[in-house]
């Protein structure tokens, strides 16, 4: 991947030089420590209770330490449908984590409210906070989860640490 | 005809409109005047024994003369056995009395009825809306004229205005 970069060999066969750059090492600590946040609201956190459990073990990615707080964590998993009356809570949990903060829409309802075209139905969770990866499925199962996770892990290794997100991105939603 | 409908029926003369059995379900329909009467008789009288609120629900039957139907299951623990009561309410008068009074359990269950279809319920302690927030005005989504995809509230997200950044 470029990580790291060994320098020569010395006379033992041991590496004596390490080159990286600051900001793929910042990345690289990021993935391998993602600490999700408990967000389940339907049949989606069942899948999302199986993938940290031991047949499936999320710790592998490094993402297997649930916090019950939004202050303790950085990747909230929103599973399951959305309710209107639902919304400004999860805005006010997004709000409350620290940065990075990263969000991802496990299964249908979240990313698109699914079947329940209703009343009361939020079509989609990214119309009040920013979601970085859509996981399809009714509900995904556990590997499809892990799949997402993967592909969290690869657009954070993307991200420019030491660059401030221009306004323009960081309200968008708001406009 | 059910022997617990024929009672009903003796009992209440005046007050019973009809009675139905399907698979052992036994349905009674009572004007509503008498409604809080007879749920008192289903709950006091010996041989009924209703001492169980299972449900209170509506139908909107939006062709019909008296446009709702408030509907109550009660079951009986001891004597195990179940009957629905109905009574029908008309649009203008919105209104049936409550049975908070006989079952403390048809508390949130009358709320929720007022929530979705908006049939009140008279000497309701506390009727409020329960599952909409109390400050919701697009009526009451239940009903048959109510748009399936609403009327805008869940495509309005007021509160990102308040958010601090």
């Amino acid at each position: 991947m470029g990580l790291i970069q060994l320098g020569r060999p010395d006379k033992d066969g041991s590496p004596d030089v390490i080159t990286t750059t600051v900001e793929k090492a910042v990345n690289w600590a990021r993935k391998g420590s993602l600490w999700p946040m408990t967000f389940g609201l339907a049949c989606c956190a069942i899948e999302m209770i199986a993938a940290v459990s031991s047949r499936y073990d999320m710790d592998r990615y490094g993402a297997g330490v649930f916090r019950a707080s939004p202050r303790q964590s950085d990747l909230m998993i929103v599973a399951g449908t959305v309710c209107r009356r639902m919304a400004p809570v999860i805005r006010k949990i997004y709000d409350q984590m620290p940065e990075p903060k990263y969000v991802i829409a496990m299964g249908s309802c979240a990313t698109s409210g699914n079947i329940y075209d209703s009343y009361s139905v939020v079509q989609g969770v990214d119309r009040f906070v920013p979601v970085d990866i859509y996981v399809p499925g009714c509900p995904p199962t556990p590997e499809a989860l892990f799949d997402g996770i993967l592909k969290l892990q690869e657009r954070i290794m993307q991200k420019r640490v030491f660059v401030t997100q221009p306004d323009q991105v960081k309200f968008s939603l708001k406009a | 005809m059910h022997q617990l409908a024929q009672r009903v029926q003796d009992t209440f003369p005046v007050g019973f409109v009809s009675s139905t059995e399907w698979r052992g379900d036994v349905s009674v329909t009572v004007t509503r005047e008498k409604v809080h009467e007879v749920a008192q008789f289903l709950h006091d009288d010996p041989g009924m024994d209703f001492d169980y609120i299972v449900h209170v629900s509506s139908v909107d039957w939006p062709d019909d003369e008296e446009r709702f139907e408030v509907v109550w299951e009660f079951y009986s623990i001891r004597k195990r056995q179940r009957i629905r009561l109905k009574a029908r309410v008309p649009e203008p008068d919105c209104i049936v009395d409550s049975l908070t009074d006989i079952w403390k359990g048809a508390d949130f269950m009358e709320r929720e009825v007022y929530d979705m279809m908006g049939i009140r319920f008279r000497n309701h302690p506390d009727l409020r809306r329960i599952l909409m927030p109390d400050d919701y005005t697009e009526g009451y989504p239940l009903r048959k004229d109510f748009p399936l995809r609403g009327k805008g509230w869940r495509d309005t997200f007021d509160f990102l205005d308040e958010v601090p950044r």
